[in-house]
């Protein structure tokens, strides 16, 4: 039996609000990121994919760390904020940046997989017939990119969903302001007494996983029926 | 269209060089695969660069290694009809053909595109997605595409490659008479002889990476007939079919061809070997072959072993082989009288 106090409810709703805020957040930038390694030739190629690549062999903590020096109080890009008056650190904001930078390089790859699959002829058709690099990005490349667009998506909102490492080193756990799903599982495992409830958020999660391969399913089925 | 390139590229296991000057409206690039001949497709269209020379056309510079001028393939108005068709699969066909006329300057958009559409028959398919076309209309889209964007030279890589013979011959008409109707000037590159033939009047042959001839399509067919397995084909486009039994006869300079693969239709294209056509000095007493037509002796060349025979009858011309020794024996000269029989099944319909 599923039990569920009003903290999990919003370990639920933190947890999609941050998984669909990570998704939104890296699609530009993953889609930038994976034009320019398929598409264009530029000096450190190979390091930029390393470094595109590098959150999805390190470990989750690392990350965490790295970020919290990044955007710490006195970190290089945290003094800057703090100056400005933006706190990012143990926020829901910190959660969502976590989240963003431990699925991006599978987005990135996912997407790169479809760029690839696009015959580069249709790209020099469309030079040929009048369209500027960002035209042609913009009328072929991102059309044909679809089907990796949403498998990218997908696979990086259940890694979200998923995310713990990286999340309570930079934004905590605390209930209801930045505690997922995952963070308030590890909480009733820490507390005695409480397996039935981490069961239900582990159910909860297994549910939303279930919905969203099935969502990513439909719409590989009916593009490729488009096809 | 006037096109002068002297460029250079040089890849890790091949080197491409070409410098030629070229002057008509429908020229032909002819090489066999491997030869250089899409490394030429894609300087020119802009999408190579070359290592050094330029490349200009009409006067203006596309290319200049030394003026530092490389104009993006947007920008130089040369449209490409690709092997593959390559339109774009998410686009409909009346999309994919307003896809080059969409992004052309206003002054240049002189092609009525209801007028296009009609010349290509693609009335009924505007609506459809490009992959529910058969292989032919999907040629069709492309070749409408590229010249809705009226573009200044159409550059056409092996577009018929990919199609079986009877859409090859049925979309070669297409090519050729919409680029003639909007005044589209075009390089017909290709493999194929036949296809050079019927489309174009002067061709390069590409060798090795580099342009190594430039002449007629009928010089270049009549000096590799000794090196074809199939001999000179003779493109015979005859009308005015009329059953005989179980043939067809058709006219043909003074008389008649009976021909078994002809069919009701008012025209139809024929090859004919030149292989399959026997000479005789006189007229037989007696010959299983259908067709036997009194002839003169227009030219004749040579072509490796043999002897290449252009024989007259009326306005009608047919070129025959034989070797040296029967053309001795034969007596051939221009002018001679000769008699050739040719099988009724000697002739494969094309179109």
């Amino acid at each position: 039996m599923i039990s569920l106090t009003s903290t999990d409810y919003d370990a639920i709703r933190l947890s999609v609000e941050v998984a669909v805020a990570a998704t939104l957040l890296s699609l530009p930038f993953g889609f930038a990121a994976a034009y320019l390694v398929t598409f264009v030739k530029f000096r450190g190629k190979v390091l930029a994919e390393v470094f595109v690549n590098l959150p999805l062999t390190l470990p989750p903590v690392v990350v965490g760390y790295l970020l919290l020096l990044l955007l710490g109080k006195h970190g290089w890009l945290g003094s800057l904020l703090t100056e400005a008056g933006i706190r990012i650190i143990f926020t829901l904001k910190a959660a969502v940046l976590a989240s963003a930078v431990v699925g991006f390089p599978l987005l990135v790859r996912s997407l790169r997989t479809g760029m690839e699959a696009i015959d580069p002829q249709l790209i020099n058709a469309s030079r040929s017939l009048g369209a500027r690099w960002y035209d042609t990005l913009v009328t072929v490349i991102l059309p044909l990119s679809v089907p990796g667009l949403v498998a990218g998506s997908s696979l990086m909102f259940a890694r979200s969903l998923g995310e713990f490492g990286a999340t309570i080193i930079v934004a905590g756990n605390i209930p209801g302001v930045t505690q997922t799903i995952p963070l308030a599982i590890y909480e009733y495992t820490s507390s005695p007494g409480s397996e039935t409830m981490a069961l239900s958020l582990c159910l909860i999660a297994v549910a939303i996983s279930v919905v969203v391969l099935f969502l990513h399913e439909w719409m590989a089925r009916k593009m490729a029926r488009r096809d | 269209m006037q096109l002068r390139m002297a460029a250079r590229k040089k890849f890790p296991d091949f080197s491409f060089s070409a410098d030629l000057t070229l002057t008509g409206d429908r020229i032909g690039i002819f090489g066999a695969s491997g030869s250089g001949k899409s490394t030429l497709v894609s300087m020119l269209a802009g999408l190579l660069e070359p290592d050094s020379g330029e490349i200009f056309l009409d006067g203006d510079c596309l290319y200049s290694r030394e003026q530092g001028i490389n104009l993006r393939p947007e920008k130089r108005r040369i449209a490409i009809v690709f092997q593959q068709h390559c339109l774009f699969p998410h686009l409909n066909v009346k999309n994919n053909l307003l896809y080059g006329f969409r992004r052309c300057p206003v002054k240049h958009r002189i092609i009525d595109f209801g007028t296009l559409v009609s010349v290509l028959k693609l009335e009924g398919l505007l609506d459809r997605g490009v992959n529910n076309l058969s292989g032919g209309e999907k040629q069709r889209v492309a070749l409408g595409r590229a010249v809705l964007a009226n573009p200044r030279l159409l550059l056409m890589d092996e577009p018929l490659s990919a199609l079986d013979d009877t859409l090859r011959f049925q979309v070669i008409p297409y090519l050729k008479s919409v680029c003639e109707q909007f005044g589209i000037p075009y390089l017909f590159i290709s493999h194929s002889l036949v296809e050079m033939r019927l489309m174009v009047d002067e061709v390069l042959v590409v060798s090795g990476g580099a342009v190594v001839e430039q002449t007629s399509t009928e010089k270049l067919a009549r000096s590799r007939m000794g090196q074809s397995p199939v001999g000179y084909l003779n493109l015979l486009r005859l009308s005015h079919p009329a059953r005989v039994d179980e043939l067809f006869s058709y006219r043909f300079g003074a008389g008649e061809l009976l021909i078994s693969a002809g069919s009701d239709q008012e025209e139809a294209l024929f090859e004919l070997s030149s292989k399959d056509i026997i000479l005789f000095k006189k007229h037989p007493e007696a010959c299983s072959a259908r067709n036997l037509i009194c002839c003169s002796v227009v030219t004749t060349f040579e072509s490796g072993s043999r002897v290449g025979v252009e024989l007259a009858s009326g306005e009608g011309r047919l070129v025959a082989e034989v070797v040296h020794q029967a053309a001795r024996e034969l007596g051939i000269v221009v002018g001679s009288e000769l008699y050739a029989a040719i099988k009724a099944s000697a002739f494969r319909r094309v179109g």
